[in-house]
């Protein structure tokens, strides 16, 4: 299985703080990576380094064998794509918030690319609804279906179901596994261990900043359910 | 009634200031009965408004005798005062001390030049240094509305800058919208100022230059020319500062950079 990802003993001080410790894992493609621990583990964090977002106080990232640095933010950006914790959707209609990320690079979606992607994300027909009439659920879903739009080699998530009641979580866990069975790899934090296990194909585990633990989802779950 | 009380203008003058003073005084302690507390800001404002606008009528007697050149070096300090003022309010901003410094000098700086190369503005100390301040002043006015308005729509919405830059945006394209209201609103004052001249007020100008002889239809007009300078001058500081500081809160990598 190739290796898409590569961290590499990444660290992050903030005000002579360290909030993620020597940091190293690979994510293979086509997997999904859980990256679990409790609130104030530096899981957040870790995923914002991921697509520089934040800058690593020392270590790095390879994509694809690539040290991270050597490719323009832009376009490391475009290949490794965020969904964030909260539905941050920007004004306008789902088809201009999907058609947002491609015109960057100067390329314009086609009408029957951004119902290709909300069908993904199961929306179909809602291309010219406007955002201000979603729920949260379907906002998120608009974010995954941006993010996907940009064809990103790696999609981190960042809690993506944290904000959203019980049954939008639920739909965007779906999208989830429509996603990763159609083999778009993802790093996903989240501090819900049975998310996690209905989710991952791996998980990591990071306490007070460091990796504790990294390996096949159910292994590394057990293991914590065991020991809490 | 200070009038008869005090017969040395000076005296007149300090008397008028302080009545004035108790006034405004009166308004921060009726602030802190609703938990607003300003009232030692409101007075340390008044105490160095007082200082500075005497040091400067003290400075302005010196200028009158002295080569005409002083009065390029008398705004320049006005500038940099404008700077340091304007910046103070948005110390969270990364280097608003030098995009205030800039966007006013550029701003108000080109205007009076132009206008004064133009014959507009009276090269001589009497006419430029006071007609060159208000410009300035604005200038300041403009500059940290903008400065406070970009500040503001930016930390309220890191979520979207961020979502925008995950996307592989510019950070110009991620703080436009900000870039754009901020912009809008500090010009308000000043497109105010314009809309509601004559009708709504009556600048100081005007009624001076009335007073002392003009002819008021001139008066009217230059009245209307100082307005139309002050909107040219805030508009420039504003497109140069919201131009300047979208630059400033990422580093060279396009990450946020804004305190928080």
């Amino acid at each position: 299985m190739s290796i898409i990802l590569q961290a590499q003993h990444l660290t992050r001080s903030v005000k002579g703080k360290t909030i993620v410790h020597e940091v190293s894992f690979d994510v293979n493609a086509g997997e999904l990576l859980a990256i679990v621990g409790p609130s104030g583990a530096g899981k957040s964090s870790l995923l914002r380094l991921l697509n520089r977002l934040d800058e690593p106080t020392s270590g790095s990232v390879f994509i694809e064998g690539k040290d991270y640095r050597e490719i323009p933010t832009r376009e490391l950006r475009r290949r490794v794509g965020m969904v964030m914790q909260r539905p941050f959707v920007f004004p306008g209609t789902v088809a201009e918030n999907l058609r947002f990320g491609p015109q960057q690079q100067g390329k314009t979606l086609s009408d029957d690319e951004i119902e290709s992607l909300l069908r993904d994300v199961g929306l179909n027909g809602y291309a010219s609804e406007d955002v201000g009439h979603l729920s949260g659920g379907e906002a998120q879903r608009v974010c995954f279906a941006r993010a996907l739009a940009n064809q990103p080699a790696v999609l981190l998530l960042d809690e993506p179901t944290s904000a959203l009641d019980e049954v939008a979580k639920l739909e965007v866990e779906a999208v989830i596994r429509r996603i990763s069975a159609q083999g778009v790899t993802s790093v996903m934090v989240t501090h819900d261990f049975s998310q996690a296990r209905r989710l991952a194909t791996r998980a990591a585990q990071l306490q007070s900043g460091k990796l504790i633990r990294i390996g096949p989802a159910t292994e590394v779950l057990n293991v914590e359910a065991a020991l809490s | 009634m200070l009038k008869q009380l005090f017969h040395s203008q000076v005296a007149l003058g300090f008397a008028q200031a302080g009545v004035t003073a108790v006034l405004a005084m009166i308004v921060g302690f009726a602030a802190s009965k609703r938990g607003i507390h300003v009232e030692w800001k409101t007075f340390v404002a008044l105490a160095r408004g007082l200082a500075q606008i005497v040091a400067i009528g003290f400075v302005l007697v010196f200028m009158l005798k002295g080569p005409q050149w002083t009065s390029v070096l008398m705004l320049s300090a006005m500038v940099i005062a404008a700077g340091a003022t304007s910046a103070g309010r948005t110390k969270k901003v990364p280097g608003s001390f030098e995009v205030s410094f800039w966007s006013i000098l550029i701003g108000s700086g080109s205007v009076i030049a132009v206008m004064t190369w133009a014959g507009v503005i009276d090269g001589a100390i009497t006419s430029i240094v006071p007609v060159g301040s208000m410009v300035i002043a604005n200038s300041m006015n403009t500059n940290a509305l903008a400065l406070d308005r970009f500040r503001a729509e930016v930390e309220a919405h890191v979520g979207e800058i961020e979502s925008a830059l995950a996307l592989g945006a510019a950070p110009d394209v991620s703080v436009s919208p900000a870039v754009e209201k901020s912009f809008s609103a500090s010009l308000i004052p000043a497109l105010n100022n314009l809309r509601s001249l004559g009708l709504v007020w009556i600048p100081g100008l005007m009624a001076g230059m009335v007073l002392t002889g003009s002819s008021p239809l001139y008066a009217a007009i230059y009245q209307f020319v100082v307005i139309a300078m002050i909107f040219a001058s805030s508009g420039l500081t504003s497109l140069i500062c919201t131009n300047l500081i979208r630059k400033r809160i990422f580093t060279p990598a396009e990450q946020f950079a804004m305190v928080r």
